[in-house]
């Protein structure tokens, strides 16, 4: 689940962006909308523990990020908080299953080979973990990035952009397999995007627009003045 | 240790996806440490080896000349002697109550480039050989072969002990080719066992021998004969002192007071061996500079690969990785290139130190081998490892700090 409260995260020289509280529960989804610009990688930062608020909470799986510093955090991170960002960002000096290995070496977890093969099995890219990130086509690359980002079972799974330059087939496709994978290890989905493809791919999910509150946060800073 | 053996495999996969930048790497800092290890190596070896031979003489004297050619030739045996001097004048000193022994050596021929020196069975003693085959000489025109000596006359793959009874010819001079004592065969008797010192290189025969040769060879009558005996000479002796205060004025008295020249050979290879420290001296500060350039090259190969995977690097964090293992892992890939290149460096250099022993043994020069391996030599995996870790200093730090959720939104 992820939980905030009161959250706002300052830039020097810029007024400070604030969120909206947001409530989801274990398993849930949500979706976070809103133009490129609008505080959504900010906001997937923060819940993430990659940057610190400068004001509000946040609490993930039951755990206040404000209570974990250093490399606590960077360990609960590992456990917890699976990321699939926009460019996937594989290695391209290793191989695909190299690559999943990464998950267990940030973790400091000794390397395990079974989970890798099976996690690629179970995306349908079994027979691609021998070859190398530059060898695969867009889908396939996103499908790695998706299997290293479930493989240590985190309780959040973050989205950035998965629908991005992908056509329609494509796109609900990968929407799909979000959503499986999340099913398959309990957690919540996370999906930040300004394609409106995803909202019909994810009816009833829970909506974050940060299109307004990135107004109203900016009005709320004038008032401060 | 299951997080380092993961580290080690990764970054060894990281270390070889750049491999041009990698081998160039590995060959600047393989060739600076080589360099070191060639200089430690040969300055050693040179060292011991003057050491070794000097080891208990005090003095040596000789005709007037150059002091360093002097004990150069007389012995290490690497250079022509200043000329010859009295027996009687030998004799005296051997009388003196400050002086404990008296080595003659006689000098002038050889035989394919080894030196026959005619001298006595006190010379083998003070270097403590013992004969492997065979026996020392006992009579005149009987000759002893030091091991290395043996080996290069053993002609045709002959053993050390099927040399015994051989008879060959000396020729005149030191370099071979001169006129050949055809008249003066001389019998090899015995084959010393190598002693690393400079015994090795000669052939040893009874100071009559040489005598022997020589006046005959000249003597037309009898009576020239018999003079020729009466001015006999040797080419120069190694004293060793009674006292130590024999330094402080048999020298002087020597050179003052008799036609010979007396020289210290601590004193003369001190200033040698400045001499040749300067070559080592440059040969080191060449292994220095490549090492500057080696450390400077693997610094801008590892800030260029932080720059190229500062997404990687970036993804690693997001994974949960503290800042600690991504810096360790750069930290981790230069220690790949010193460790690697250690190997590399000591092979090379020890081969080159082999290469340079083997030309040097041609030239009938000082041994000098490259399997042999030093104390010192800890040196060079210590100096890789520092240039390493000093060059990944700042890329580690690059990475440690960088700033992740700004990284994985833009990069």
């Amino acid at each position: 689940m992820i939980r905030t409260l009161g959250l706002a995260c300052a830039y020097a020289g810029a007024q400070p962006l604030r969120f909206p509280d947001v409530d989801l529960p274990q398993g849930g989804r949500l979706l976070v909308q809103g133009r490129s610009g609008s505080g959504k990688s900010t906001w997937l930062s923060l819940v993430a523990g990659l940057r610190t608020p400068s004001a509000g909470q946040v609490c993930v799986a039951g755990q206040a990020l404000m209570d974990l510093r250093g490399s606590a955090l960077d360990a609960w991170r590992a456990r917890a908080i699976g990321f699939l960002p926009q460019r996937l960002h594989l290695s391209h000096a290793l191989s695909v299953h190299d690559n999943l290995a990464l998950a267990y070496f940030a973790a400091g977890l000794p390397r395990d080979d079974a989970a890798i093969a099976q996690a690629l099995h179970a995306l349908g890219i079994g027979d691609l973990g021998a070859r190398y990130p530059a060898q695969l086509s867009g889908g396939q690359a996103q499908r790695v990035a998706l299997a290293r980002a479930v493989l240590l079972r985190p309780a959040v799974l973050l989205a950035d952009e998965p629908t991005a330059s992908l056509d329609d087939e494509a796109a609900a496709q990968a929407l799909d397999l979000l959503q499986q994978c999340c099913r398959a290890c309990g957690a919540s989905l996370v999906v930040a995007t300004h394609d409106r493809r995803v909202h019909q791919a994810l009816p009833g999910a829970q909506v974050l627009d940060l299109n307004e509150i990135g107004l109203q946060g900016n009005q709320d800073g004038r008032k401060q003045l | 240790m299951k997080t380092i053996a993961q580290l080690a495999r990764l970054s060894w996969r990281y270390l070889w996806s750049r491999p041009l930048a990698t081998a160039l790497n590995l060959l600047l800092l393989t060739l600076g440490l080589a360099a070191i290890t060639l200089v430690l190596l040969v300055a050693t070896q040179i060292d011991r080896a003057f050491e070794r031979d000097l080891r208990g003489i005090d003095l040596v004297v000789g005709a007037k000349g150059s002091p360093l050619q002097l004990i150069l030739a007389g012995v290490f045996h690497i250079d022509v002697p200043t000329g010859n001097i009295p027996l009687a004048e030998v004799q005296r000193l051997q009388a003196h109550p400050m002086v404990e022994q008296v080595i003659p050596l006689s000098l002038g021929d050889s035989y394919l480039g080894h030196r026959i020196v005619g001298t006595e069975p006190t010379y083998v003693a003070h270097y403590a050989a013992t004969p492997a085959h065979g026996r020392l000489w006992q009579q005149p025109m009987e000759a002893v072969l030091g091991a290395t000596a043996a080996q290069a006359l053993a002609l045709g793959g002959q053993g050390d002990a099927r040399l015994l009874g051989a008879q060959f010819v000396g020729s005149h001079g030191l370099g071979g080719g001169g006129h050949a004592h055809g008249d003066h065969p001389y019998t090899v008797t015995g084959v010393l066992a190598p002693c690393g010192c400079v015994l090795d290189r000669l052939i040893l025969t009874g100071t009559e021998s040489v005598w022997q040769v020589h006046e005959s060879g000249h003597a037309d009558t009898p009576d020239d004969l018999q003079a020729l005996r009466e001015e006999r000479e040797v080419t120069v002796a190694l004293l060793r002192y009674r006292t130590p205060l024999a330094a402080v004025t048999l020298p002087r008295l020597i050179n003052s007071d008799t036609a010979l020249q007396a020289a210290a050979p601590a004193m003369e290879i001190t200033r040698l061996l400045r001499l040749l420290g300067v070559g080592a001296d440059v040969l080191r500060a060449f292994g220095a500079v490549l090492l500057v350039v080696a450390a400077l090259s693997v610094f801008i190969a590892l800030w260029n690969a932080v720059r190229e995977r500062r997404a990687d690097l970036a993804m690693l964090r997001m994974l949960g990785a503290p800042p600690r293992r991504v810096a360790g892992l750069l930290w981790c890939e230069a220690l790949w290139l010193a460790l690697l290149a250690t190997g590399l460096g000591l092979l090379l250099g020890h081969a080159l130190a082999e290469l340079m022993g083997y030309l040097l043994q041609a030239q009938g020069l000082l041994p000098v081998t490259g399997r042999l391996w030093l104390a010192t030599e800890w040196l060079v995996p210590a100096l890789a490892t520092g240039v390493a870790l000093l060059a990944a200093l700042l890329p580690a730090l690059q990475a440690y700090r960088a700033d992740v959720a700004e990284l994985l939104a833009h990069a």
